[in-house]
């Protein structure tokens, strides 16, 4: 369908304030920035090229994330297939997660930890845990927003977040240790 | 035990997603439960830490950001057929101008007194042994602190990055109202940042595009969601800038 400039209008209205927003997050998940600037273009490119189908009143953030994560991941699709099969299945021992007992005191140890390092062990996340904190945590997305951005279900959101923050910490206690 | 029931549920806690039935619970069993209760804690920092440590962390080039807005900003279709409506919208622009210069006179006269005082208000501030009320460079602890103290919540930006650092905050009063003092610290100097409700008394302030010289302060006034802010520093008229848009980006002001 060719794009009325009524309709590029109305796309633009609800693209371009989540332009600093989509950069951000296509920094994080390509780590790097040309390959970031071309993600978030072709993001937008297909966003426009596809408003005709997203339905007004549904989450337009949502929507446009989901498109930016799958264009990051067709254009890497042989490794991040892989590497998706086996965090899919690494989503069982979320369920685990329940009975770690690390909470103590000494977690306050936290307080240490300065931005550097917790950006290094945010960018050393593998990517679909990366990219549920990153959603979570810094786009303060709702569970639901985020399931429909990265289009899995409520629960596995929660799993793969406990999991992602379980490893967060992990990394972050295993650098104060070795300081 | 109880804590395997509530465990799973610490970090939905943390993100706010309980409903409010189970919300009350968890509140119950923190009281009694010293282990979620750290877990609690753990998850909340680490949940600040991330988000001030990636969030804006990469920032488009200026020039990315005019390749994104040329190729998506459709031009507005009056833009495309301005040319027939040329010389009527010449006129109208020199009414339209007189008017606005007609009416911004008493505006800028009446202005001027309130930059004036923010000019006292700041240097008052300096001239304290005690510039603030709340001494503390993390924005976690500055803001929770204006919390009950003022009718309005005040959004700190994050200054990682940049030149700026916050020093802390005081309860400030501009024309018997009760407003937010912040105090930041960019080299040896220090600027204000004032927040107090709206009013139509400022309306005539307007957003300005540039910082406005003051007895050798610069000024810089903004409003976005009921809030009017000043920015006030003597270093440069950039300074002022960098920091009010700071403040913009964590206020969602204009």
């Amino acid at each position: 369908m060719r794009e009325t400039p009524e309709r590029s209008e109305a796309f633009a209205e609800l693209a371009l304030p989540l332009f600093d927003s989509l950069y951000n997050f296509a920094c994080w998940l390509a780590q790097d920035r040309v390959e970031a600037e071309d993600l978030v273009q072709e993001t937008y490119a297909k966003a426009l090229g596809g408003y005709s189908s997203f339905e007004p009143g549904t989450n337009f953030r949502a929507w446009i994330f989901r498109i930016l994560r799958n264009t990051f991941l067709n254009s890497r699709s042989e490794r991040a297939a892989t590497r998706t099969v086996a965090w899919e299945e690494d989503e069982t021992a979320a369920a685990e997660l329940g009975q770690i007992t690390e909470e103590t005191p000494e977690s306050i140890l936290l307080q240490q930890w300065n931005q550097e390092a917790i950006r290094e062990a945010i960018g050393n996340l593998p990517v679909p845990f990366r990219e549920v904190l990153l959603q979570a945590d810094v786009e303060e997305m709702a569970y639901r927003e985020i399931s429909q951005a990265l289009d899995i279900p409520v629960g596995t959101v929660m799993s793969r977040l406990a999991r992602a923050r379980k490893l967060l910490r992990t990394e972050l206690q295993g650098r104060i240790v070795r300081a | 035990m109880a804590c395997d029931l509530w465990r799973d549920k610490l970090d939905a806690f943390v993100d706010g997603e309980l409903s409010a039935e189970t919300q009350r619970g968890f509140d119950e069993h923190l009281r009694v439960c010293p282990s979620c209760a750290a877990g609690i804690a753990t998850r909340t920092q680490l949940k600040i830490a991330v988000k001030r440590a990636a969030l804006r962390r990469y920032a488009p080039s200026a020039q990315f950001r005019r390749k994104i807005e040329a190729q998506f900003l459709p031009e507005k279709r009056a833009r495309r057929t301005a040319w027939i409506w040329l010389p009527a919208a010449g006129l109208a622009a020199a009414i339209l101008l007189a008017a606005v210069w007609i009416a911004r006179r008493p505006a800028a006269v009446s202005g001027a007194p309130t930059l004036s005082e923010i000019v006292d208000v700041h240097v008052a501030a300096l001239a304290s042994a005690n510039p603030v009320d709340i001494v503390s460079t993390d924005l976690h602890t500055v803001k929770p602190w204006f919390e009950g103290k003022l009718p309005f919540a005040v959004n700190l930006p994050d200054l990682t990055n940049t030149p700026f650092s916050l020093l802390g905050g005081r309860i400030a009063y501009l024309n018997q109202k009760p407003g937010a003092g912040l105090l930041f610290q960019f080299r040896k100097h220090r600027l204000s940042v004032f927040v107090f409700q709206d009013s139509a008394q400022w309306k005539h302030l307007g957003p300005q595009d540039k910082p406005e010289q003051r007895a050798s302060f610069w000024v810089e006034t903004f409003r976005g969601s009921g809030l009017r802010y000043f920015v006030i520093g003597d270093t440069s008229a950039e300074n002022v800038e960098q920091l009010s848009n700071l403040m913009k980006g964590a206020s969602g002001a204009e």
